[in-house]
């Protein structure tokens, strides 16, 4: 893999800590809604870069094309016409990977290093470990892993860790034609989008904002918006997070149920040694016969 | 058989309960691998991680289809009674062997007819959230809400199951005698008026 073992801050189905003694930048990508044309040259640099070419859909007479992530798409534009402010605006979101800094997909996998999240934010699918079981649709907020028709494993957006590990941007940041996708440390990004935030809210844009959701520790994709108080707009959630259900069942759910099981197993054993065997007391058994 | 003994399951009875058994040792060993990463090892059993997450749900079916057999079989015979409630409620006597001092048991006790309805409804309930997480060819048309509760109760469901199962075998190797009434299909006339006194007159018509 691209990146060293040494970089990897946490690996799915591994219950002790990932080799962590060495600090690194964390990285990030800020996509500035307000600046996309909808142009989908990342589209095209993604597939180019990745190697991958999907299928050549049917058009559906929208401009979403493909129409949604596949395993071979692993980004895709988004258009939504609106009316936020009483006027026809349309909106035109990359949608892919946020690389969270809690990841559900890392949380949910059953699969020890299936996927991993490297020290500068990066969530990566390693899918040589995948066995295909889909635990990682059910742990993201954001409805992107995609399991793959072809050989049941899934794929979903790298940030191109490939390109990051030796110092260059992502495909679809260096293919922007108007600077609208951007990339450095996550810090780096922060302070850019608040002066975009700035110029929005000059222009008239009194709700722009950045879209970093805390519900899942912050992203490493993050989105300049027009309207940050309805993230919906753009087909996002307001405040995504791991949803309870898996939080349940791969938080405490897991320690606890193979406890009880393994107090079962050694309780009987225990009982055993105090009450002895439950058998028919000898001599009774010419009385019976 | 042996003179002094009772048939309690006949050959196919007992042929149906050790698939069933064979099928949920498969089942426990594939499913525990993938639900705590510290026995995710136990997918070598299996021939590796992605062959286990394709073996273990048709095992599940054919242990489903197994099992309906099983409750098909001893249905009627488990019916709960008031009895048995009270059976139950003495559960402490039961774990002392305090026999006693417990209400008479027909064929099956208490324990062994709640043991028996909860493993029809985890049987039930592990089909349906199984065939809802059956990837490739289920969950891809499953909103992930759905996939989300199933998965959750499919892992409660088999915990539910593994535990009655502990106990069921634990049973079994306390109460001597057992072992054999399922292996080889008959128990001792005095273990039977022991164990289950009720039944012991039903099969024999009140002699002795």
């Amino acid at each position: 893999m691209p990146l060293q073992s040494l970089d990897i801050a946490r690996r799915s189905a591994t219950t002790t800590p990932a080799p962590s003694v060495r600090q690194s930048l964390e990285v990030a990508k800020l996509i500035d809604i307000s600046k996309c044309i909808g142009c989908k040259a990342c589209q095209a640099a993604c597939m180019e870069w990745n190697d991958l070419r999907d299928i050549v859909d049917e058009t559906h007479g929208v401009y979403d094309n493909p129409r949604d992530l596949s395993d071979k798409s692993w980004t895709v534009m988004r258009f939504y016409e609106v009316e936020p402010q009483g006027k026809l605006e349309w909106l035109i979101r990359k949608d892919g990977c946020m690389h969270c800094a809690d990841p559900g997909c890392l949380k949910a996998c059953p699969s020890p290093g299936a996927i991993v999240q490297y020290a500068n934010g990066i969530v990566d699918f390693h899918e040589e470990n995948c066995i295909g079981c889909g635990y990682c649709v059910t742990g993201c907020p954001f409805n992107i892993p995609r399991i793959s028709k072809q050989d049941s494993k899934a794929y979903k957006c790298t940030l191109c860790s490939d390109r990051v590990s030796v110092g260059l941007e992502p495909a679809c940041v260096k293919s922007c034609p108007t600077g609208a996708i951007v990339f450095g440390s996550k810090e780096d990004m922060v302070h850019h989008a608040e002066e975009r935030i700035a110029d929005l809210k000059g222009r008239g844009y009194q709700n722009a904002g950045l879209y970093d959701p805390p519900g899942v520790g912050g992203t490493h994709v993050m989105y300049v918006m027009q309207h940050a108080d309805q993230p919906w707009l753009y087909g996002l959630p307001k405040d995504p997070k791991i949803s309870p259900l898996v939080s349940l069942w791969k938080g405490v759910g897991k320690p606890l149920a193979l406890l009880a099981l393994g107090l079962a197993a050694v309780g009987s054993f225990f009982h055993y040694l105090k009450v002895g065997p439950n058998e028919v007391e000898e001599g009774k058994e010419e009385k019976a016969s | 058989m042996k003179p002094g003994t009772v048939e309690r399951y006949n050959v196919s009875e007992r042929r149906n309960h050790w698939f069933t058994a064979l099928c949920f040792i498969l089942l426990a060993l594939s499913g525990l691998a993938l639900f705590h990463p510290s026995l995710f090892w136990l997918t070598n059993l299996f021939g590796g991680g992605p062959w286990t997450r394709i073996l273990h749900p048709f095992i599940g079916v054919v242990m489903f289809l197994s099992f309906a057999g099983l409750a098909v079989r001893f249905w009627h015979h488990n019916a709960m009674t008031d009895n048995d409630k009270k059976w139950l409620s003495q559960w402490r006597d039961v774990m002392q062997n305090r026999d006693d001092k417990l209400p008479e048991v027909g064929r099956y006790n208490g324990g062994q007819k709640l043991l028996f309805w909860v493993m029809v409804a985890c049987m039930a309930l592990l089909l349906l959230t199984g065939i809802v997480i059956w990837q490739p060819y289920f969950t891809p048309s499953s909103p992930v809400t759905l996939a989300r509760i199933a998965v959750l109760l499919h892992a409660l469901a088999a915990f539910v199951l593994i535990l009655g199962i502990i106990v069921h075998v634990y049973a079994a190797i306390w109460v001597k005698g057992s072992v054999g009434a399922m292996t080889r299909g008959y128990v001792a006339k005095v273990w039977a008026k022991k164990h289950h006194p009720a039944w012991y007159r039903e099969v024999t018509g009140g002699r002795q």
